[in-house]
């Protein structure tokens, strides 16, 4: 294990990488979490707890396909419930990951690299936990493929490319795509040195495989870098259109609470938020648990800290506006809408809100915070149960309410809702442990980069 | 040449910069058929040997390219002539709301092209490569950095080459077999 957090003195920045790493060290530190046959005792109760979740998530799926969409708490006038909640919280949490990879890649912020690899994984595995909900909302997923995809079939009917909800499925499946090439990408040469180091020769020859022949050659690094800075430049614009467009889904509607124009950004903003959050719950555990506090240090802690101070502002000032708009329209409607979220049956899920996501992140303005790995670990605790909380607001509590009084309601989530969506948690957990287990959580080849060696000297 | 035939000669450096140094003096002595190797991406090793520029930009294009007009086409063949429905007195070909769908298409036809060109220009995957029977190669994906000759190049002989190579002081220097 390595050694403690010690806080540098005032005015000077913790440094990116711990001193004295030389080539050798930094490859032998990463690979050596996946190169070893002695498997950690946590990742072994971690990866336990997580497959009984992901059971638990089987039962309910299964239970679902059998009985029908009935077993949730979904009605009329409520019929998007914690399934489109769930949806838009995990798409939101992959942001951070292409937001890391991407465009501070672009923005030259070479701290990024020791976090960017398992942040890329985590916005794999939250994609895929996210697009598991429209799926299963559809109650018959084995039809879905048509209703969603444009196939060519006997039928001869054909998606609605009108409807933002096609766009949506456009948009995440780009998404998903792209991230995977993307991570896939940065593995190729890391599989080549685990390829290198193997000591057995199954475990050379399946790295070697998934390394497709990678040899480090200067023509080939070449291309890759350009390939590389291109799908940057790529994932920069359409991780803001993912949200975006995931937005669009509520704003083109016409329900009070949803009928807004800033949907876009402010959706954008929340999930760079809750993605920040998630990075740093599995940062914080991943470097105490594999001392890995050398590689992602404080500075990065601090800066994922003050990267979600800055988002969580826009959040705020969106809240703000969404009440501001809501009174200043004077539409009966808007102000009903208003009414309800500070006054209506759910209002203690919208003061919820507030705290979770605008009062106690106010607490990342001082430096202590930030350094403090175990404070920071509950800051991020609260605001991504502030972020769901959110999507709770929009989702359900727009809804709830519309025109004509007789048409309200209320929502009841059921036992179901609550396993599938807790069973995602424990699918992401497994995914994201298994991950680190078989592949470098930290991309070896860009941390050489990061070290005074690496550099030719004139 | 009378024993069997090489791939060419491979010189082991520890420093990046004595790698550039030796990759730039080899480039000025003629020699075209080289390669350097590095653990990580290093510019100006890819500069010394004269492949600063590739066509990767070139196929991203094609295939954003592709990847709008494929994009575009299909939302207005679906709207317009295989399932025209009318919704809202919209027209059928109503293009604001394909540039969503547009953009994506274009994005992930990018994407496609980024990676899946970048490996064929690359010629990868490749099972066997010469370069992998130097007994330290290995070392290419950890901390050496390595600068490969080819017997290809017009001007390669083996004592000649080597002597250019060893003025250069590297760690050692193989012949690397096919």
């Amino acid at each position: 294990m390595a050694a403690p957090d010690i806080l540098p003195p005032k005015g000077v920045r913790p440094p990116i990488i711990g001193p004295g790493q030389t080539f050798g060290t930094i490859t032998d530190r990463i690979a050596g979490i996946v190169l070893t046959k002695h498997t950690p005792i946590f990742w072994v109760a971690i990866v336990a707890i997580a497959l009984a979740l992901f059971g638990m998530l089987q039962t309910a799926v299964g239970y679902l396909l059998v009985k029908g969409v009935g077993i949730w708490g979904i009605t009329i006038p409520i019929g998007w419930g914690f399934a489109i909640v769930n949806f838009v919280w995990w798409i939101g949490i992959g942001h951070a990951g292409t937001l890391i990879s991407a465009i501070l890649l672009l923005f030259k912020q070479t701290w990024r690299t020791s976090i960017n690899r398992f942040a890329e994984a985590m916005t794999i595995f939250a994609v895929m936990q996210a697009g598991l909900f429209p799926l299963i909302h559809t109650g018959r997923p084995w039809l879905a493929a048509y209703w969603l995809f444009p196939i060519p079939l006997t039928m001869g009917v054909w998606p609605q490319f009108r409807s933002p909800l096609i766009w949506d499925v456009f948009a995440v499946s780009t998404y998903f795509t792209a991230s995977f090439l993307f991570w896939g990408i940065g593995l190729i040469p890391d599989f080549a040195t685990l390829r290198d180091s193997a000591k057995t020769l199954v475990v050379r020859r399946i790295y070697g495989m998934l390394a497709m022949g990678w040899r480090g050659s200067a023509k080939h690094w070449n291309r890759y870098e350009t390939a590389y800075m291109l799908l940057a430049g790529l994932c920069t614009p359409l991780v803001l259109s993912v949200h975006s467009v995931v937005s669009l889904d509520f704003a083109v509607s016409v329900v009070p609470g949803w009928h807004t124009t800033f949907f876009p950004p402010y959706f954008v903003a929340g999930a760079i938020y809750s993605g920040f959050a998630m990075v740093l719950m599995l940062a914080i555990p991943f470097r105490y648990l594999y001392g890995m506090q050398d590689f992602i240090t404080l500075r990065h802690l601090q800066n994922c800290g003050k990267l979600m101070l800055a988002t969580g502002q826009i959040v705020a000032y969106s809240y703000g506006m969404e009440m501001f708009i809501g009174w200043y329209s004077q539409d009966k409607y808007e102000l009903a809408m208003v009414n309800n979220r500070l006054h209506g049956p759910y209002s203690h899920y919208y003061y919820m809100l507030i705290l979770c996501n605008i009062l106690i992140p106010q607490s990342l303005w001082l430096n202590k915070v930030r350094s403090t790995p175990w404070i920071l670990f509950l800051v991020s605790v609260v605001v991504n149960t502030g972020m769901w909380l959110e999507r709770f607001v929009i989702v359900v509590m727009s809804l709830q309410r519309d025109f004509v009084p007789s048409s309200w309601g209320m929502y009841w989530y059921t036992k179901w809702d609550m396993m599938i969506f807790v069973g995602t948690m424990g699918f992401f957990t497994l995914l994201f442990f298994i991950f680190i287990r078989l592949m470098p959580a930290i991309s070896i080849f860009e941390m050489r980069n990061l070290i005074p060696q690496s550099k030719v000297n004139e | 040449m009378t024993a069997a035939p090489i791939y060419g000669l491979m010189a082991e450096f520890e420093t990046p910069t004595e790698l550039v140094e030796a990759a730039k003096g080899a480039y000025a002595a003629g020699y075209r058929k080289m390669d350097a190797y590095t653990p990580y991406p290093l510019e100006e090793a890819a500069e010394a040997i004269g492949a600063h520029h590739n066509r990767v930009p070139l196929v991203v294009l094609v295939g954003a390219m592709l990847g709008m007009i494929g994009g575009y086409s299909l939302e207005y063949w679906v709207s317009v002539v295989a399932y025209p429905i009318n919704v809202g007195g919209k027209p059928f070909h109503s293009w604001p709301a394909f540039i969503p769908v547009t953009f994506e298409c274009a994005v992930l036809g990018a994407c496609l092209a980024a990676v899946f060109g970048m490996l064929a220009l690359n010629g990868l995957p490749q099972p066997y490569h010469p370069v992998f029977n130097s007994p330290n190669f290995v070392r290419a994906s950890r901390d050496r950095f390595f600068l490969c000759i080819e017997s290809q190049d017009p001007r390669f002989s083996p004592s000649d080459t080597r002597k250019l190579l060893e003025s250069y002081k590297p760690e050692e220097i193989t012949e690397v077999p096919y």
